[in-house]
């Protein structure tokens, strides 16, 4: 399937105009937030202020998606997320708790429903197709994904609104933090790869993409396949098997150009990286997006726009330290795991 | 013609049964679960009904097979309970003997611990358990269950409101109709907590004597809690296998009503749209459904909009009913508790009331079942879920047919 039209709303700056940025924002932080744009343009200027704010960000990057690819309606919208509207959440259940029970508005409660993204992009855009939202930590986006191409598969439109959102609040940060995911003493985010130590650096962001069955003059890339794997231990040793996503497609190892990976500088999970490169792809070139949009649930959504964004413009930005850069870059190859459990592999090549 | 899905076990546990032979008993004698709030301390004990599963942690946890510890949310110890006896049904001993995944729809996942935590986080961000929030995500309880069950090809969560469910069995029948996987153990579990309670609360759309849904003095819904699990497998190795299914899902269909964030459209647009597609998948003629499983939760908006969207597919109107009075709303496992309703309704060939009902709405023509109708030969059930975000679903399950 096509990718004809992208918005990404992320830590850098990759909203509100073409292709990927030529500086990367570096953080003195452990917590890197999303740079928001003047949402007034996207959603109507009443609901602004009674907006979430990841219902905020997934509508922009939903609607500048929409507008690139010159569609006002697509056929079907299918979005993931891990924590969902976890700030509405958080504002519900902490009134209740304080307020014993009384004095309560539904305005948070509505809000905090997993669904409120899809809902709100199906409302603003007048879409009565399928409306499906995956909350499956970090296979979030990925079911998202498959689920866009059986729609597909099965003759059920021609354009799809796919996309993923996750917001970071001050709370979830902190909880997060107690459970070591969080660098202890943070550094430049740019570089927080190079020193690899254990934790590493909260992200959020909203990435969404149209997907068509016919090729436009907005094309991005080809989105081929997805697998997801299970691996509810986190063993060190278990391994994604990678051969099976090249087979069904016709590749071989060989054919891929680049291998896009989730390294997060933690030295926990980011050997299981190199295992995989080790064994998989000993002499292919491989770059890195974490240290750009920080860990959350549905992060590869942001990897998927950079690689996206590779096999449109054919150029690899040298923040994503590709070690020998590819010429032409035909097939990428996304890697992510979130916390050794939940591994998957996106396909993309060039339209 | 697509793959037939055969429907080869199915597992629930709700407010009315703690197995599908209990919930069926109940159903038939007309037994409904609703009652005083017990599980947790709240302002609203005495005054909001709700259809609670009658057991504590302890005893949820022997049911489902564990020996210690408290690792698990509510929300998921119902999951696994119903999720085994699915299995079992089904005759499955092997769970990785085929390509299997386990889909899993919930709304508020493990909020019932969540809310534990944010008590005393709240007064000091160092304090509170960090075992009780850290399975706050929805889908923490898909994977200890499918860890449980040692499923590992696949798993997948879904939370569209009060119709994630059915639209759990939609993501489950594609992925098998693709090859992608021979067989899913898919529906949905959901625990009554403060949030919901509190949450529905605030929209005014809770009944203070327990819903009557498509009654003309109905006042809202009543919360439940449960979870049912199906267990779906392809017409390749069904029938080659000597296996007898229990039904098919025949059709689906998910549609998006567009109207309000969580108001029907006065003309049940969605709904509409969701039945017509399923009827088409299924290729079936409105004249075809013997008997729906209305979503009609009670609340003045939803069984007139839906009322509205049945009438202007149905005429006549096939016998239908709500089963919420029984089992109260379940919200993320409703869909599920209402297929396996569905499925009990085909085996056994009964027509189960829409309890608590006793005054036509006066917008619309229609009048639900309100006794139980014994040997009736139900061959197509027809089964709403509808949820918030105008999020609007159709599953239509049949007797098993043989395949050409």
């Amino acid at each position: 399937m096509y990718i004809n039209g992208a918005g990404c709303l992320s830590p850098q700056p990759t909203f509100g105009h073409p292709g990927f940025p030529e500086e990367a924002a570096s953080v003195e932080s452990n917590r890197l937030k999303a740079i928001e744009p003047n949402y007034k343009e996207f959603v109507p200027p009443e609901m602004v202020r009674r907006m979430g704010r990841i219902i905020k960000m997934g509508v922009a990057a939903a609607k500048s998606t929409l507008n690139e690819a010159g569609c006002t309606v697509p056929d079907a919208i299918i979005t993931g997320t891990g924590l969902g509207c976890i700030e509405d959440t958080e504002k519900f259940l902490g009134t209740m708790i304080r307020n014993r029970e009384e004095f309560l508005t539904p305005t948070a409660f509505i809000q905090s429903t997993h669904n409120t993204v899809s809902a709100q992009i199906a409302l603003l855009t007048g879409c009565h197709g399928y409306n499906f939202t995956y909350v499956h930590r970090g296979f979030s986006f990925e079911n998202a994904i498959l689920d866009s191409l059986l729609q597909f598969q099965h003759e059920r439109g021609s354009s799809i609104l796919l996309g993923a959102a996750d917001e970071l609040t001050t709370n979830s940060f902190h909880i997060q933090e107690r459970m070591g995911f969080w660098r202890r003493k943070p550094g430049d985010s740019l570089t927080m790869v190079d020193h690899p130590g254990k934790g590493t650096v909260a992200g959020e962001g909203a990435a969404f993409f149209l997907l068509g069955t016919e090729k436009k003059p907005t094309t991005y890339a080809r989105l081929t396949d997805v697998e997801t794997c299970f691996s509810p231990d986190a063993l060190p040793e278990e391994q994604i098997n990678v051969r099976d996503i090249l087979d069904r497609n016709g590749l071989a190892l060989s054919d891929i150009d680049l291998v896009l990976l989730g390294r997060n500088g933690d030295v926990r999970f980011d050997r299981i990286y190199d295992r995989m490169m080790a064994s998989a792809f000993p002499s292919t070139p491989s770059g890195y997006f974490k240290h750009l949009c920080g860990e959350y649930m549905t992060a590869s959504s942001f990897g998927l726009w950079v690689a996206a964004n590779i096999l449109k413009e054919q150029r690899i930005p040298k923040i994503l330290h590709v070690n020998n850069p590819p010429d032409p870059v035909k097939h990428i190859l996304v890697y992510n795991h979130y916390r050794g459990i939940n591994h998957s592999l996106i396909l993309l090549s060039q339209a | 013609m697509p793959k037939r899905i055969y429907i080869t076990g199915i597992g629930i546990i709700s407010s009315i049964g703690n197995n599908a032979n209990e919930v069926l008993s109940s159903l038939k004698a007309g037994k409904s679960g609703i009652g005083e709030i017990t599980l947790f301390p709240t302002i609203h004990k005495g005054a909001l009904p709700v259809a609670e599963v009658k057991l504590s942690y302890a005893e949820l946890l022997s049911l489902a097979g564990q020996t210690y510890g408290d690792k698990f949310t509510r929300t998921t110890l119902l999951g696994l309970i119903a999720a085994r006896e699915a299995l079992e049904s089904a005759g499955i001993e092997d769970v990785n003997d085929r390509p299997t995944g386990f889909i899993s729809a919930t709304t508020v996942g493990g909020m019932d611990r969540s809310e534990v935590f944010y008590g005393e986080f709240l007064e000091n961000t160092g304090k509170g358990r960090l075992r009780d929030v850290i399975n706050h995500d929805c889908g923490e309880s898909t994977e200890h269950i499918a860890s449980e069950l040692g499923i590992r090809k696949f798993v997948a969560t879904i939370s569209t409101a009060c119709s994630s469910s059915a639209n759990a069995m939609m993501f489950a029948a594609d992925l098998i109709r693709s090859g992608k996987l021979d067989r899913v153990v898919v529906g949905g579990t959901d625990s009554i907590t403060r949030f919901t309670l509190n949450g529905f609360n605030t929209l005014m759309i809770l009944d203070k004597t327990g819903c009557h849904p498509f009654d003309e003095h109905r006042a809202g819904l009543t919360l439940g809690e449960g979870a049912a699990y199906l267990v779906l497998e392809s017409e390749e190795h069904v029938m080659p296998e000597g296996i007898t299914p229990l039904a098919e899902l025949r059709g689906y269909g998910n549609a998006n009503d567009a109207y309000h964030q969580t108001a029907s459209s006065p003309d049940g647009t969605g709904a509409y749209l969701a039945m017509n597609q399923a009827l088409k998948m299924s290729r079936m003629e409105p004249a075809d459904i013997d008997y729906i499983n209305a979503h009609g939760t009670g609340t003045e908006n939803n069984d007139l909009s839906e009322g509205r969207a049945l009438e202007r597919i149905f005429d006549p109107m096939p016998l239908f009913s709500s089963t919420k009075a029984y089992t109260g709303h379940t919200l993320g496992a409703a869909g599920g508790l209402e297929a396996v309703i569905s499925v009990l309704s085909i085996r056994n060939g009964l027509v189960f009331p829409n309890l608590r009902w006793s005054t036509p709405m006066k917008e619309l023509k229609i009048k639900p079942v309100t006794t139980l109708m014994t040997g009736q030969p139900i061959r197509n059930v027809l089964s709403n879920s509808f949820g918030f975000g105008g999020n609007n679903s159709t599953v239509i399950i049949s007797e098993p047919t043989k395949p050409l």
